[in-house]
């Protein structure tokens, strides 16, 4: 796999990464060369091995549905650059 | 061209529980803004989510429910998308494997027409935050309490060919819910809303046409107005000789018209992959066979019981129990009024909720009890009130505490049966009255109704009204 200058612009676009026009070669050599070591796995035989997303045999515990947390938001509104009425304000969205 | 329409629904039905899916605060609905958002829903550096158990409890009996599997391996996976909403930048849900596996549901149109629709699958997930774009000096306001709500996405298979089949499967799961105590199905506050995926395809083709997704639809009247609305635009496009794109539209209500919001090629870029944060939800034998002993009586099952115990029609035994809320004030009415089910059938489906819709409350908090309101009917049933009367001691009832006894005494609403009393009244009309009763004998049939009315007025509504016929007949 090779990323040419526009897969690069749309990884950036999705990590919301602004990036300059004229670094994108660079980035782009940098990241082939990361997914070139990455490749050397292709040589490992992986068929009878199965997906692994947790390295331990053991099962997701739970927890008992009752309300534990209370109101903080002042506390947590304090990091927040912007709030009115209670609201995180952010720029504006509109889709 | 004879088209034909295909239509598949994806339903959100968020979950009751009292704390959020992944952390502890509240879900309680109304709240005020983000005073219901711990660090978890904040997306806080550092925080960890930790599964609630309700989650799964409820999953697994909306699985059992639809004959569905229930993975006993299911595994939570991150949905990556940005948007301000939702401040970790992805969204825990579930991809390959979620907790319920296929099933199907039996739908009825209206017509009495039964059809299978398969349900593809169904995932837990967290539900996001609120945007509010009012102004706020051009910036956006964001409301999380919402934010990390237990959601089950019910998918459904591209198995429905009308809107109607639509609207019908989707109020099945809305009465499935809400009998497994899983759902409040409030649509108006957003605890059950659907997106609906349609296209049209030449009768008697295999292949699918290319699909438009209807986003976020929250009441029964628009999905079936969104998905006509859709298909006739659909038809129209293709006969006009242009194409469907894959896109997502929005439905405006007020409009009545669907508008494209994002188009196929600017789709999200999702990156779905395992969440490291949760580890695999296994569920045993042993686990489900305890889910499985919970189950109350489905909504088909308790139509038929209605059907067979109570010799209710198909009809009024599906009204009775398209809630299990009034299924079970129904039971409570004919325990109350002693076995008169035509009675509390009739009265239930007609004064109740005709009296609950008008002030627009639910049977939940009904101001006439089902013990009050069976109070009544034994009255009627034993002839101590006319029907005619019995609306009065309803209105006193719904407006009161009072008992219905206790009403029809203090407002002295008894029926007259003396038939000695009843007879001295018609006496003194018929002689009061001499041209109708000529006109009457000599075949004005019609006037009969005029003598009837006459006697009622006169006894202010109380005589039992067969009596009065029986003895009008005779005198006259």
């Amino acid at each position: 796999m090779v990323l040419d200058s526009d897969k690069v612009k749309k990884i950036a676009h999705l990590a919301r990464l602004g990036i300059k026009e004229e670094d994108i070669p660079g980035y782009a050599q940098d990241l082939n060369k990361i997914l070139g070591l990455v490749e050397n796995m292709s040589a490992i035989k992986t068929e009878a091995i199965l997906p692994l997303a947790h390295p331990m045999e053991v099962a997701q515990r739970l927890r008992a549905d009752v309300v534990t947390e209370v109101d903080q938001r002042v506390h947590f509104q304090k990091n927040a650059p912007a709030v009115e009425a209670g609201l995180y304000l952010v720029p504006k969205v509109i889709e | 061209m004879q088209w034909e329409v295909v239509i598949g629904l994806e339903i959100h039905a968020q979950l009751n529980t009292k704390s959020k899916i992944f952390s502890g605060a509240s879900t309680a609905y109304g709240a005020a803004p983000n005073t219901q958002a711990c660090e978890v829903d904040l997306g806080l550096p550092g925080v960890l989510p930790v599964l609630n158990e309700e989650v799964v409890r409820m999953a697994a009996l909306f699985a059992l429910a639809i004959d569905a599997n229930v993975s006993r391996h299911s595994v939570f996976a991150r949905k990556n998308y940005f948007y301000p909403d939702l401040p970790k930048g992805y969204q825990i849900s579930q991809f390959e494997r979620p907790i319920v596996e296929t099933g199907s549901i039996e739908i009825e149109l209206e017509d009495g027409t039964r059809k299978i629709i398969g349900v593809t699958r169904a995932h837990l997930e967290e539900d996001a935050g609120k945007s509010l774009h009012e102004d706020f000096h051009g910036m956006t306001g964001i409301d999380l309490n919402r934010a990390g709500t237990p959601l089950l996405e019910i998918v459904s298979e591209p198995d429905m060919r009308s809107a109607q089949e639509a609207v019908a499967y989707m109020k099945k799961i809305h009465s499935l819910v809400q009998y497994l105590g899983i759902c409040d199905g409030n649509m108006a506050e957003g605890s059950f809303r659907c997106d609906a995926n349609v296209s049209i395809r030449p009768q008697g083709q295999k292949e699918l046409g290319t699909r438009t997704e209807l986003k976020n639809i929250n009441s029964f009247r628009f999905v079936e107005r969104a998905i006509n609305y859709e298909v006739q635009r659909q038809i129209e496009l293709i006969e006009e000789g242009g194409k469907i794109t894959q896109e997502t539209r929005l439905y405006d209500a007020d409009a009545h018209e669907t508008r494209s919001m994002r188009s196929k090629e600017e789709a999200m870029d999702y990156r779905y992959f395992p969440d490291p944060d949760l580890l695999p939800v296994v569920i045993d034998d042993g686990y489900l066979d305890a889910c499985r002993a919970t189950l109350p009586e489905l909504p088909d099952a308790k139509r038929q019981r209605f059907i067979d115990e109570y010799a209710l029609s198909v009809d009024d035994a599906g009204v009775l129990t398209s809630s299990r809320d009034l299924a079970a004030y129904f039971e409570a009415t004919v325990v109350a009024a002693k076995g008169e089910t035509k009675l509390a059938a009739n009265w239930i489906m007609g004064e109740v909720i005709g009296g609950l819709n008008k002030s627009g409350l639910d049977i939940t908090n009904s101001p006439l009890s089902a013990e009050r309101l069976g109070g009544m009917l034994i009255r009627i049933a034993d002839d101590t009130i006319s029907g005619k009367i019995a609306k009065q001691v309803f209105e006193a009832l719904w407006q009161s505490d009072e008992e219905a006894d206790a009403i029809i005494e203090s407002r002295g609403l008894k029926q007259v049966t003396d038939s000695g009393a009843i007879e001295k009244v018609i006496d003194e009309i018929i002689a009061n009255n001499s041209g109708q009763v000529e006109q009457y004998r000599a075949g004005k049939d019609k006037l009969f109704g005029f003598f009837v009315g006459q006697v009622m007025k006169a006894m202010q509504g109380k005589a039992n009204p067969a009596q009065v016929n029986e003895i009008l007949k005779k005198k006259l």
